[in-house]
């Protein structure tokens, strides 16, 4: 039986490259190594419905068309549209990526990432205060204190901490979690909060004041804090930062908990600020715990090619940004958009309702292997290989390492890259067309 | 294809030891050739100077520079030279333009191109990170590129430097020049980028390296043995150890005197010193702190084994990006400023930091005088490289007017003259009247940088170059640069014509085409390295990625997809 190894998952920002996924008769029948989640996501189209054809809505029902009526119907879309939006990009290649930011460019397009509902914060937080970071194998060999602060890998990202974290072995860990310490800040005593050294269980919404009152201690005004913060009482907070202070390495791993919890980037910021702070004293890194597979691609191409790493509107002819302006769900709540455009990713089901039923009054395009919520309200519908599967192509791990994806096996569906290129000629076809018109 | 010539300019070709004569350049098929048919297009640089296209043999353009741009969205918008800088919307035939010291791929490219260059090296990529070196490579349009990929601070390059193991060295670095498709061998504070993972640094060339028994010179030395022994055409490129300290130009002359020993069969040198401004400082504080150009310039006057390049600064903002993960932390914290790291595992270290240079503070008006000093004071043009280490002393598109004050006494006592006095007995510069020819920025910026990396087909115009050409509207008998500095500076920022690979690709200073570079690699290991040394190697190489690295071994290298136009040069063995 050909097993092919060391495939890259295409699940989380992990990206763990040493998968051994078995191939017979072109169908995937075995995967080694992966995760449950990522077991499921590389078997995938071997175990779920596919978008088996291209479709349109028509009188509110989605019909069976061609590849080329589809992808035609898409461009007069957008090329009809006064302002269209271009969303997702998350879980398909950079390449991909590339070219959803080409068609943006040409219709005059807003375009932004999953990281809108995600880690967006977290790019925000670097603005203001940078991103001291790191390799995830760094703390792999090096750390003797991890973090997770508002996040949960033993469910959202479960070889996390086999690979890289808690108990991986390195040059100076080499006997994994007996060599370090584990702590986790999250207001629920989470899978990964059990296994924890230390739990610090927090008030909701208090993220800001603690880091805070970390700084105070780092800083050495342990004495201007309460006696109870964040819920917390101030000795547990102090021994804490006396965990931090004495660890020779240490690394906060950081998620949802930090960037949409209250003040979200105004508490990534923080977060950069203590870090600075404690490599006053030791050594210590931030890694935000990125979800989709490539969405750190997306911000990675989108920052070579437009400056930007979300949020970006073309309407001017060049790349403008203005994240709380410019975000998706900005314009959605504004009702500023007209038109809509999303492919490897689900609005259907994580945007706020107040988006939602904006949705349902405008056309929607999606691209996709798979039909979720989304499919629902969509009005063209184009499936797609899945990458990483299906076809090959770049993603860039949640620490901005990138690693090329394994084609394993043959597909007749288009990749992303080829709808894209496909509408991207289409679009400049039609746009001729009118100019030719415009000028008779 | 397509024949070419270029009547009536003047020309300046160093290498060829043409110093301003009207001659006829002959292009065909994307090379210089010694005639053309009559059929031939002509290009008239009549009142033009003429010259190969520029080549930015330091640069941080791909890697490092993302980071910049995520930092930094003001940047995009920032716009203080016309043309160069800031938002440009999209045409039909180029790509939306933003930003200033971070611009996007597109800018870079562009823009570099308006300047006459035509080539540019990336100065710094960790070899796992070079697939994204690659993928912005590959976004930058019109240029040729190269990587120089980073060894000083990598654990097996330390490993076997400690294990006194020059076969397995020089394999492995070729090994790593193969799987990054790299260039050449950069070393940044050796061995202090490893040392940065537990938040240390080394203080000089003979503090032990943390966790190894190496020490800086150790590292210096093993390195270039093993990169003459492989006989690179590009010398070991180096970013001395204490950059940015007062004092820190025993450092700098150290480790200049520490390579005498290295010997070349290659007509270069064994070491180029990049941004010599940033060492080459006196004192032992910032209140004391000085110029020690002249000191710099006499030690490299009366030696040959080595180049440098400027670093020169530009007031204004600058983004700072390197693998000096302890410099940037403390400039970070000197400044109040944000602060990126990033420890890349057992390869080296690196950060990014906005900084603010003005004329008003008497140290960055005291950087500002070194670099110009540097280039000043050191006699041969052929050692000296014009760079502003973009963007950490300022943006490329400055070099017209850091080149133009090279040409101009008056222009540079101008600046200084607005100098805070507590600036003037730290300098030299205005004691120093040298104005440089059009022959010696000819050297500085494109056959001195060709040569200096070794690139046989760059920076001159002789027949069996690339026909890659700048030409500059100035007419060198009628303009005087050492008085008309501003005449100067627009007719560098925007060329008459570039021409690359036979391709008109600038006109008047506007963007006419837009074809793909070439990336140049070195390939030492296929036929460099003996069968049993490849064994030796990947049996440790499979070790450390089993036990160290967070990517396997098989996804380490970087795939012939992401270098669509290879230009692989295989070293002679020796």
């Amino acid at each position: 039986m050909p097993v092919i190894k060391d495939v890259v998952c295409t699940l989380c920002g992990c990206l763990c490259d040493d998968l051994e996924v078995t191939v017979e008769d072109n169908k995937i029948t075995k995967v080694g190594k992966a995760c449950k989640l990522g077991r499921a996501k590389t078997m995938g189209p071997f175990l779920h419905e596919r978008i088996e054809k291209p479709m349109i809505r028509d009188n509110g029902e989605l019909k069976e068309c061609s590849y080329d009526e589809a992808i035609t119907k898409a461009a007069e879309i957008l090329v009809a549209a006064k302002r269209p939006i271009s969303y997702g990009w998350c879980s398909t290649s950079c390449e991909a990526i590339e070219k959803a930011i080409m068609l943006a460019e040409e219709t005059g397009s807003l375009i932004d990432s999953t990281a809108n509902v995600c880690h967006g914060p977290s790019a925000l937080a670097a603005q203001e205060k940078g991103a001291p970071t790191c390799s995830l194998g760094t703390p792999k060999n090096y750390a003797d204190l991890v973090i997770f602060w508002g996040c949960n890998p033993v469910h959202a990202h479960p070889r996390h901490q086999t690979r890289y974290s808690t108990m991986a072995k390195g040059a100076f860990t080499p006997n994994g979690k007996k060599d370090r310490k584990m702590v986790v800040v999250d207001p629920r005593n989470t899978d990964t909060a059990k296994k924890a050294d230390l739990l610090l269980q927090l008030k909701p919404g208090t993220d800001y004041v603690l880091i805070e009152a970390l700084r105070a201690i780092v800083n050495g005004h342990e004495d201007v804090l309460p006696d109870e913060i964040a819920g917390l009482p101030k000795a547990k907070v102090l021994e804490f930062a006396e965990m931090c202070k004495a660890a020779k390495f240490g690394a906060l791993y950081f998620g949802m908990g930090i960037t949409q919890t209250r003040g979200r980037y105004k508490s990534g910021d923080n977060v950069a600020s203590l870090i600075s702070d404690l490599n006053q004293i030791t050594k210590f890194v931030m890694i935000g715990m990125r979800g989709h597979y490539n969405v750190t691609g997306f911000g990675q191409v989108a920052a070579w090619e437009t400056g930007f790493p979300m949020a970006i509107d073309f309407s001017r002819g060049y790349p403008y940004y203005n994240p709380g302006e410019t975000g998706t769900n900005d314009v959605l709540m504004r009702r500023e958009v007209d038109a809509f455009i999303t492919g490897a990713a689900d609005p259907g089901a994580h945007f706020p309702q107040e988006s939602i039923k904006h949705l349902f009054n405008i056309p929607v395009i999606q691209i996709d292997g798979y039909a979720n919520p989304t499919t629902e309200f969509s009005d063209v519908v184009i499936p797609a290989a899945i990458a990483g599967v299906e076809c090959d192509g770049t993603a860039y791990r949640m620490d901005c390492q990138p690693i090329r994806l394994k084609k394993l096996v043959e597909t007749t569906f288009k990749t992303d890259e080829e709808i894209l290129t496909e509408i991207i000629a289409k679009v400049r076809e039609l746009k001729g067309a009118e100019g030719a018109k415009g000028g008779a | 294809m397509a024949e070419m010539i270029i009547k009536n300019g003047v020309v300046y070709d160093p290498k060829n030891g043409i110093d301003g004569e009207k001659n006829e350049i002959c292009i065909k098929d994307g090379k210089i050739v010694e005639n053309v048919g009559a059929g031939a297009k002509i290009v008239d640089a009549e009142g033009c100077v003429v010259m190969a296209g520029g080549v930015d043999g330091h640069t941080h353009c791909a890697g490092k520079i993302n980071t910049g741009r995520i930092m930094s969205p003001h940047d995009m918008r920032y716009a203080p030279i016309p043309g160069l800088s800031g938002e440009e919307p999209r045409t039909k035939l180029l790509r939306p333009q933003v930003g200033y010291n971070t611009p996007n791929t597109y800018a870079i490219g562009y823009r570099y191109s308006k300047l006459g260059y035509t080539s540019i090296a990336e100065a710094a990529i960790t070899p796992m990170m070079a697939r994204h070196m690659h993928e912005e490579f590959e976004e930058i349009p019109i240029l040729d590129k190269l990587g120089l990929v980073l060894m000083g601070s990598n654990w097996q390059v330390m490993q076997y430097i400690q294990d006194k193991d020059p076969e397995k060295l020089k394999a492995y670095m070729a090994w790593l020049l193969l799987a990054s498709r790299g260039y050449g061998v950069k070393i940044v504070n050796p061995g202090g980028g490893s040392s940065w993972t537990w938040g240390k640094n080394v203080s000089g060339l003979d503090d032990k390296v943390v966790d190894f028994d190496v020490t800086p010179a150790d590292i210096l030395i093993g390195l270039a043995e093993a990169n003459e022994a492989l006989n690179l055409p590009h010398s070991i490129h180096v970013h001395c150890n204490n950059l940015g300290v007062p004092g820190n130009i025993s450092t700098t002359l150290d480790t200049m005197k520490l390579l005498e020993k290295v010997k070349t069969k290659r007509d270069r040198q064994v070491m180029h010193v990049t941004h010599v401004q940033f060492n080459a400082y006196t004192g032992t504080s910032w209140m004391d702190f000085a110029s020690g150009a002249q000191d710099v310039a006499d030690y490299i006057n009366k030696r040959d084994h080595l180049t440098f390049d400027m670093g020169q600064l530009m007031f204004g903002p600058a983004m700072t990006m390197t693998a000096d993960g302890p410099t940037e932390y403390r400039n970070a914290r000197m400044f109040d400023a944000k602060w990126s790291n990033y420890d890349q595992e057992l390869e080296d270290a690196g950060g990014v930091v906005p900084l603010n240079y003005t004329s008003q503070h008497f140290a960055h008006a005291t950087m500002w005088s070194i670099g110009l000093e540097l280039a000043l004071l050191v006699k041969d043009p052929w050692k000296v490289m014009f760079t502003t280490d973009n963007p950490n002393g300022g943006a490329f598109v400055n070099y017209p007017e850091g080149q133009a004050l090279l040409m101009s006494d008056k222009k540079r006592q101008e600046v200084i003259a607005g100098f805070p006095d507590m600036t003037m007995d730290r300098i030299s510069l205005p004691n120093i009247d040298r104005e440089l020819d059009w022959g010696e920025i000819a050297t500085m910026t494109r056959a001195m940088s060709a040569k200096m990396l070794g690139l046989e087909e760059k920076g001159h115009l002789g027949v069996g170059a690339d026909a890659d050409v700048a030409i500059y509207n100035i007419q060198p008998d009628k303009v005087d640069p050492s008085v008309e500095h501003e005449k100067i500076k627009k007719a560098l920022s925007f060329a008459k014509y570039t021409i690359k690979g036979g391709e008109i690709v600038v006109r008047d200073g506007e963007i006419t085409a837009t074809p793909k570079g070439k990336v140049y690699w070195v390939n030492a290991y296929e036929n460099g390295i003996t069968p049993a040394e490849k064994d030796r190697l990947m049996t440790d190489l499979e070790e450390r990625f089993k036990k160290y690295y967070s990517i396997q071994l098989s996804n380490y290298m970087v795939e012939d997809a992401y270098l669509p136009r290879p230009v692989e040069i295989r070293p002679e063995v020796i």
